[in-house]
């Protein structure tokens, strides 16, 4: 079990950089997820700290002792492949088992940590099975057993899910979820899926562009978005975010339609601002149809016209038309709506968020 | 007659056509083979009979006693022959493989400077006619003391079969996951054993099959054997056949004979090979 501190942490090809010097500490036995759209640098930084890639400045500390320059057999860590990357010439059992001969361990000693992971992900049936005769969920456990066995300090995922389908990767999260609290180790996740990142992870960390947007708590992250760009990149459907001037009060849209500035924001715009509004869809809805936000509810009335409307059974996700553009929003205890009605529409204006254009930072203070 | 058994009846057609095609086509891969072999056990008069004799009238096993049977009894010596062969085809293939395995890893794992000119140079060797080489080789063979050696041929040999085995064995290794050799690292392994542990058991049908064809190249090659080595110490054993070429005559019975001789270690080595080229090895390995 260890802590993984990242300081400064730069990787650059030739003259492209790709992780503009991060920091990051993760303590020992939480579980974080790096998140971010594909080349935003989740990978490599994994991969640089798994010792896969060189770094080209900064440092990596695992539980206190800085790895920069030592292999990866020397980091105690174990990964998880996006491809599994199981050996395919060898069966499950020696699959798990690979480690523990190569670090020359008893035969016992070798067999009892083998079936002591082997039970904890259900392989029994499967030990003497080659990776070809698996389906891909049974692969995926293979590779976590693997990585159990090891006893590592810290556990890294590359995307372990995404070549699942969607039925499999709802149930595979379930039990990795499950595996760390049974192994209470430290886990490194990356992943492009913010729902995974959400459900799993005791801190997020939402990269872009080789930068850390921000760090937080999946509730931090959705209810207090540092930046436009988390924003839009956590929650689904993800925000409605609209570009608008602040004028006396009031926000102005390109189209010329009004909503009152939120009172939360009223200290920190002044007229003439240029500013993004965004606004959840929990958190615009038909009239009555919402998830009530208590007491503190500042909420706006105005009608609008439907444009789609998408069933959900449970649900329903209503796009209605508002400053000539699509705002999706959420509809509990649906009741049919026709395209092109006009509706009464509820917005939670103390739920809204308020970025700056030209940072794209949030105004919330 | 309705669409489904019309449609059944074109296939069945279509199954019979195809049969005979692949009986014509494998009849005439095959028959200069099976002919070498009738010719080897039937007399001359009969090899350049015209019209053809299609099946052998007397069988005898004549040519092949007589070869055994030691010079001067018209025999030749096809125990050093062979034992020249082995030596020269053996050593230049496991020289040949090993550097293979190293440039075909290099070309397929490393990014390096000049990658692409260097394997474009690799291969441009292979446009180079053998026999046209023979000449410049002797002299300078001569001038080096290494004519009508072993070591000479090896030479030869692994120079002409580097470029080849490392196209070949570089192929292999691209299609092993990198992921795999990434993982056996993290398990614990260096570099070199994530090599020796994971990557070569994969790869090892591509290298089993490059060493074939390596083997099979030195096995047969005539035109630079012929002109490198003249004596009974390094002559190979298609340099042998010419032994049974005198100024006047050729003896066909005969270097059949010799022929199936070298036709069946080859046949026997590639046979036993063949069993561990199954394909699909790296199946499983990752998704898909």
């Amino acid at each position: 079990m260890a802590t993984v501190s990242l300081k400064k942490l730069t990787k650059r090809y030739g003259n492209i950089g790709i992780v503009h010097g991060i920091d990051l500490d993760i303590t020992d036995r939480e579980f974080i997820a790096l998140v971010g759209p594909s080349g935003c640098g989740k990978s490599t930084t994994l991969r640089m700290i798994a010792g896969l890639e060189e770094i080209s400045a900064g440092s990596i500390e695992i539980g206190g002792r800085v790895v920069n320059d030592l292999p990866p057999r020397s980091r105690n860590i174990s990964m998880v492949f996006q491809s599994y990357a199981l050996y395919p010439h060898m069966t499950v059992r020696e699959n798990l088992g690979f480690s523990l001969k190569i670090a020359g361990a008893a035969k016992e000693d070798m067999d009892r940590r083998v079936a002591e992971a082997s039970a904890i992900l259900g392989l029994d049936a499967l030990l003497d099975r080659r990776p070809s005769q698996l389906s891909g969920g049974q692969r995926q456990r293979v590779a976590m057993g693997r990585a159990i066995v090891r006893d590592p300090d810290v556990f890294l995922f590359d995307e372990p899910l995404s070549n699942l389908d969607a039925k499999l990767r709802t149930q595979m999260r379930t039990e990795i979820k499950k595996l760390h609290a049974k192994v209470q180790s430290t886990v490194i996740y990356v992943t492009h899926d913010q729902v995974e990142a959400m459900t799993l992870a005791d801190r997020i960390v939402i990269m872009r562009d080789g930068h850390i947007e921000q760090v937080g708590t999946p509730d931090e992250v959705f209810r207090r978005p540092a930046t436009r760009f988390v924003a839009g990149f956590i929650g689904s459907p993800p925000m409605n975010l609209h570009e608008a001037t602040v004028d006396d009060g009031q926000l102005v849209f390109a189209s010329g339609e009004k909503l009152p500035l939120p009172a939360q924001f009223k200290a920190n715009v002044a007229t003439g601002d240029r500013v993004v509004f965004g606004l959840r869809p929990d958190d615009i809805y038909p009239t009555g149809h919402g998830i009530s936000s208590g007491g503190a509810a500042d909420v706006h009335q105005i009608e609008l016209p439907i444009t789609v409307t998408e069933p959900l059974g449970n649900e329903t996700l209503v796009f209605v038309e508002f400053n000539g553009t699509d705002w999706v929003s959420r509809m509990l205890n649906p009741r049919p709506l026709k395209s092109g009605e006009r509706v009464t529409m509820s917005l939670d204006l103390s739920q809204a968020h308020l970025f700056a254009t030209e940072t794209g930072k949030t105004l919330r203070s | 007659m309705d669409e489904n058994s019309s449609a059944r009846l074109k296939r069945r057609l279509l199954g019979v056509v195809y049969r005979i095609g692949l009986f014509l086509a494998m009849l005439t891969i095959c028959l200069p083979g099976l002919w070498i072999v009738i010719s080897s056990l039937r007399p001359t008069v009969e090899i350049m009979a015209k019209p053809p004799v299609w099946i052998p009238q007397e069988v005898s096993y004549d040519a092949y006693v007589s070869m055994f049977s030691g010079i001067g009894k018209g025999g030749i010596p096809v125990i050093e022959y062979f034992r020249n062969s082995l030596i020269i085809s053996v050593t230049s293939t496991v020289i040949a493989v090993a550097i293979g395995m190293a440039g075909g890893y290099a070309f397929a794992r490393y990014r390096f400077r000049g990658k692409s000119s260097v394997f474009l140079g690799l291969m441009l060797t292979r446009t180079v006619p053998g026999i046209a080489l023979s000449l410049p080789l002797f002299f300078l063979y001569v001038r080096l003391g290494i004519i009508d050696t072993h070591f000479g041929l090896i030479l030869a040999y692994v120079a002409l079969n580097v470029p080849f085995t490392i196209w070949l064995i570089d192929g292999f290794f691209r299609q092993v996951p990198k992921d795999l050799a990434e993982a056996a690292q993290i398990d614990g392994c260096t570099r070199w054993q994530a090599f020796w542990q994971v990557e070569f058991p994969l790869a090892g049908p591509g290298i089993a099959s490059a060493a074939i064809f390596a083997f099979l190249t030195c096995w047969n090659e005539f035109a630079l054997a012929s002109q490198l080595t003249r004596s009974v110490s390094a002559k190979t054993l298609p340099v042998g056949l010419l032994d049974y070429t005198a100024e006047f005559t050729i003896d066909w019975r005969g270097m059949c004979a010799l022929a199936v001789v070298m036709i069946i270690p080859a046949l026997t080595l590639t046979y036993i090979v063949q069993k561990h080229l199954v394909g699909g090895l790296t199946s499983g390995a990752v998704k898909g």
